[in-house]
């Protein structure tokens, strides 16, 4: 039986972007409010899942060909990577700096190394997250 | 410095590795010419050694080889280590060239039997030259693998495997409570060395370490030299080849106990327990292989029980030489003279054993069996081999004109001393010995007449042998005739080896006795005068012959030793019983049920964790640091404990899995309230996400249930629980009210912003002041995610099963 799920799916396309928003919210506010990689891929992840329900395994895939095993490696890269790349500088392994920047139209802005390395744990997290659901969703 | 003495010791093992190649290359050529250069010659480089030790000197070199743990290996060549090292070079080369006669070219693998022949060797030399314990006790194991190799040559027959897992077992369980001994000497004197550890034996009699360090050596060296009741694997190792026997179970390797008791009599004979013990069980294991050996019916086992019975001969009377230690000098010490008979008997029995052995073997090839009842009538078949039996069997027996009648009337001359030593109760108990000993020595002749005949006399039974019997090649009994020429010379002139080699050894083994520059006298000779050991010797032979000739009617005798009282019956049933109990208690608690390693593992944990605070008083409340209680936090309590207990009574799966995502929103208000926000995120979010996997797992595992059972009361389950509850409760509140140290997170508190530039204190210690944390968290969820991404896609066709 097919059954019609256009209020989800309608539903679903207007919040999923609200989420995706809230999630790049978390996650670049992390270094002062509550947030930062972990959650804000979480909450990516929870995007995601959202679109699943609405719709299929396959039409997710349509839309994001991503294969998630590999965004998992790259934020294992990024992460390791920001720690090598202290090295460059002849600091230990993971040194973190900041420094505050003035850019043309956002004014003054603070930007931190950490950032990057939050990067890797938020593409970590959303590597997971979905690698995992979708290995089991497809096990039938 | 590594030197030619060193050379010559592992001579064997460097000729051992050429063994299969010459085997390969050389095939048309017995393999065993070419090893018989190794003994011989190194018979001849020992032999130049005996003007140095017959000026009680000692030949030495030292090659470091684990300096830093005192390990070295020193070659120390004396009296007594060269009477040794000539008598494994010497029997060494006879049995290398009776082996030649005796195993088959075409049908043994002989590079494994000469391989094994001279790794024993090498083993043996260095057992016997090596002056550091260490180094001697891995030459002394190697004796052991070497032998086991040996027995269990013809592997495929299942009784040599048996007697060689036997013969390994008995002797490594001694090699290894030697090595405890040893290292326990070590522990007093500080030295492997055993020379300086003679040198201080005064300080070592006195040390509460003296009696345990004596009795773990004792018994490496009984194991070794199957003494009572640890001869049993003797008999069992003559499942090896001949050429194998009369070398290792006759002529070296049973002698290397005696010889470890020999070189540490200096050390240990002063206290009576070891005059007591090395003499007592001597005289013991004299008795029962004597009395053990009449009833045997193979030859190959007579000779096996009379080694084990010539073995606590010797013992016996090295036992008894202590006692000479309690006397100043050698003049009028009588009990000199036990040493003296010790190391000639010593000598003897290696060659009429060896030629008896070799005896024996030539019997079993010439006519297909070893049995004595299917044997006899050879004399006139077989006369050269008969006359090798009766001379070795006479000398066995004690008879004149040849050596063993001189070595036993020593002995009974030292047994008979020994009642007059005044101490250790030898002046009351030690009438046992002389009278042990001739009842022993009585068996020892009828054992040696029935060798003799029951083999070689009476009628021919041809019906009873597979081949049709006639006498050895002349390569074959040349080893023999050796042997026994020797037992005749040293018979009628003694005296060729009292001062190269006897006196000698004895300064060896009775160091402190000797002042500057003087010599054991040392003089066999046949006519005593008409004394006790005479008398004896005739005593012997008489009744001997009576028991002899009316053996049929007190044979009944071994009848009333049931087989299952027998030390290899104990052996035998030690070792079932051991694999099933093992097995029993394996089987009791591994029982592959993962409920009950759990069981194990909380009992442990919380047992360990109770008593530890109950011993160390560890239980502290302090409620002064505490903060007030507020409504919120009741509330919260009341939701998680009620949800915990609607888990735990429910039979239906779905609300567990319900009651677990309260449990865990509870949890993440308790975040909240306790102003945590990050957490407060992520637990909401990871809860969620896990209780949407359990449902996952409920809705799609088959397999699975619907409902529980009901929970039942176990008591057991009920005790452990609660006791890991209650050890985890206490040691929190514990560890709460005990602070020891202000907490850092001041530092946090102050430099999040200033260091990091980050007001989100959580997040900064995550990726900055801790990210390596983070980093391999991170890993950890990629690696999750990758193994259930393998678990579900790579099934393999019956990999389920695993």
């Amino acid at each position: 039986m097919k059954s019609n799920d256009v209020i989800l799916q309608t539903v679903a396309n207007i919040v999923l972007f609200i989420i995706l928003m809230f999630s790049v919210f978390l996650f670049f506010n992390g270094h002062h409010e509550p947030g930062g990689g972990f959650i804000g891929g979480l909450m990516t992840s929870s995007a995601l899942v959202l679109l699943l329900l609405a719709y299929d395994l396959e039409t997710v895939k349509r839309i994001l060909p991503v294969d998630f095993k590999l965004v998992t490696a790259a934020g294992l890269l990024v992460a390791v990577g920001t720690g090598m790349g202290s090295f460059f500088f002849g600091a230990p392994f993971l040194s973190q700096t900041y420094d505050y920047f003035h850019f043309p139209v956002l004014g003054e802005l603070e930007l931190a190394t950490a950032l990057i390395f939050d990067v890797g744990v938020y593409l970590v997290v959303v590597g997971i997250t979905l690698t995992i659901i979708q290995t089991i969703g497809e096990d039938r | 410095m590594f030197t030619a003495l060193h050379l010559a010791i592992i001579a064997p093992f460097i000729a051992a590795v050429f063994v299969p190649l010459l085997y390969k290359k050389i095939p048309s050529i017995h393999t065993g010419w070419f090893v018989l250069f190794v003994p011989a010659i190194l018979f001849i480089y020992f032999l130049q050694h005996i003007p140095t030790t017959s000026q009680e000197g000692a030949v030495t070199a030292a090659f470091p080889w684990v300096p830093s743990l005192g390990i070295n290996f020193r070659a120390y060549v004396d009296g007594l280590g060269l009477l040794f090292a000539l008598l494994i070079t010497g029997i060494g080369a006879l049995v290398v060239l009776y082996s030649i006669y005796y195993l088959s070219k075409k049908r043994e693998s002989l590079h494994t039997f000469y391989t094994f022949l001279l790794m024993f060797m090498g083993a043996m030399l260095g057992v016997v030259l090596s002056d550091n314990m260490i180094v001697l006790y891995l030459f002394w194991e190697i004796t052991s693998v070497s032998s086991f190799l040996l027995i269990s040559y013809w592997y495929e027959r299942e009784k040599s495997l048996y007697g060689a897992l036997k013969s390994m077992l008995i002797t490594v369980l001694g090699g290894f409570s030697m090595l405890v001994g040893f290292v326990l000497l070590y522990s007093i004197t500080g030295t492997f060395s055993i020379q300086e550890t003679i040198a201080s034996s005064s300080e070592i009699v006195s040390h509460d370490l003296f009696l345990p360090a004596m009795l773990t050596i004792l018994l490496g060296a009984f194991t070794k030299s199957a003494q009572f009741p640890f001869h049993i694997w003797l008999p069992d190792a003559m499942e090896a080849p001949t050429p194998v026997s009369a070398y290792l179970h006759s002529a070296t390797m049973v002698k290397a106990g005696i010889y470890l008791v020999a070189r540490l009599t200096p050390v240990f004979a002063v206290s009576g327990e070891w005059l007591w013990l090395v003499a007592g069980f001597g005289i013991t294991t004299l008795f029962w292989g004597s009395f053990s050996a009449v009833r045997q019916t193979d030859l190959k086992g007579i000779l096996a029980y009379s080694t084990v019975s010539q073995l606590g001969m010797i013992l016996s009377m090295l036992g008894v030489g202590a006692a000479a230690f309690h006397f100043q000098e050698i003049d009028n010490n009588l009990f000199v003279g036990a040493t003296t008979a010790a190391l000639f008997h010593l000598f003897n029995h290696a060659t009429f054993k060896g030629s008896l052995f070799m005896m024996v073997g030539i019997v079993d090839h010439e006519t297909g069996t070893r049995d004595i009842r299917n044997l006899g009538g050879l004399m006139t078949i077989m006369p050269i081999t008969f006359t090798i039996a009766a001379i070795g069997s006479f000398s066995m027996a004690g008879l004149p004109p040849f050596n063993g009648f001189l070595s036993k009337e020593l002995f009974f001359t030292s047994m008979v001393n020994i009642t007059e030593f005044q101490q250790f109760n030898m002046e009351t108990f030690g009438i046992l010995f002389p009278v042990v000993a001739w009842i022993a020595s009585v068996f020892t002749f009828i054992y040696s007449m029935i060798l003799v005949f029951k083999t070689f006399a009476g009628p021919l039974q041809k019906e009873k042998l597979d081949t049709k019997p006639h006498e050895a090649p002349f390569g074959m009994l040349l080893a023999p005739i050796v042997l026994v020429s020797l037992v005749i010379v040293i018979g009628f002139f003694p005296n060729v080896l009292s001062y190269t080699i006897i006196a000698p050894a004895m300064a060896s083994i009775l160091p402190s006795l000797l002042q500057e520059g003087q010599q054991f006298e040392v003089d066999i000779y046949f006519w005593h005068d008409w004394n006790t050991e005479l008398f004896m010797t005739m005593g012997v032979v008489a009744a001997g012959i009576l028991l002899y000739l009316g053996m049929k009617k007190w044979k009944g005798v071994y009848k009333l030793f049931p087989e299952k009282l027998s030390f290899n019956n104990l052996y035998d049933q030690t070792l079932n019983k051991g694999e099933v109990l093992s097995q029993k208690v394996m089987a009791s608690h591994m029982n592959g049920f993962i409920r009950n390693y759990l069981v194990y593992i909380f009992a442990f944990v919380a047992a360990a964790l109770l008593i530890t605070m109950f011993y160390k008083g560890a239980f502290v409340i302090d409620t002064s640091g505490m903060a007030p209680i507020t409504i919120y936090e009741s509330v919260l309590v009341v939701v998680l404990v009620a949800s915990v207990g609607v888990m735990m009574f429910t039979t239906s799966r779905l609300t567990l899995i319900i009651g677990l995502g309260v449990a865990g929103y509870t949890v993440a208000l308790f975040f909240v309230i306790f102003r945590a926000p990050d957490l407060a995120l992520t637990q909401l979010i990871i809860e969620t996400v896990s209780v949407a996997l359990f449902l996952l797992c409920f809705y799609h595992l088959p397999q699975i249930a619907k409902n529980l059972e009901p929970l039942r009361f176990k008591a057991g389950n009920f005790i452990i629980s609660a006791a890991v509850g209650i050890t985890v409760t206490l040691i929190g509140i514990s560890a709460g009210s005990s602070r020891m140290f202000e907490s850092i997170s001041g530092f946090f508190k102050e430099y999040s912003y200033k260091e990091a530039g980050g007001r989100n204190m959580v997040n900064v210690i995550l990726v900055d002041f801790r990210g390596f944390d983070t980093m391999l968290e991170i890993l950890v969820l990629g690696i999750a995610a990758a193994g259930i991404f393998t678990m579900i896609r790579l099934r393999l066709a019956g990999r389920d099963e695993l």
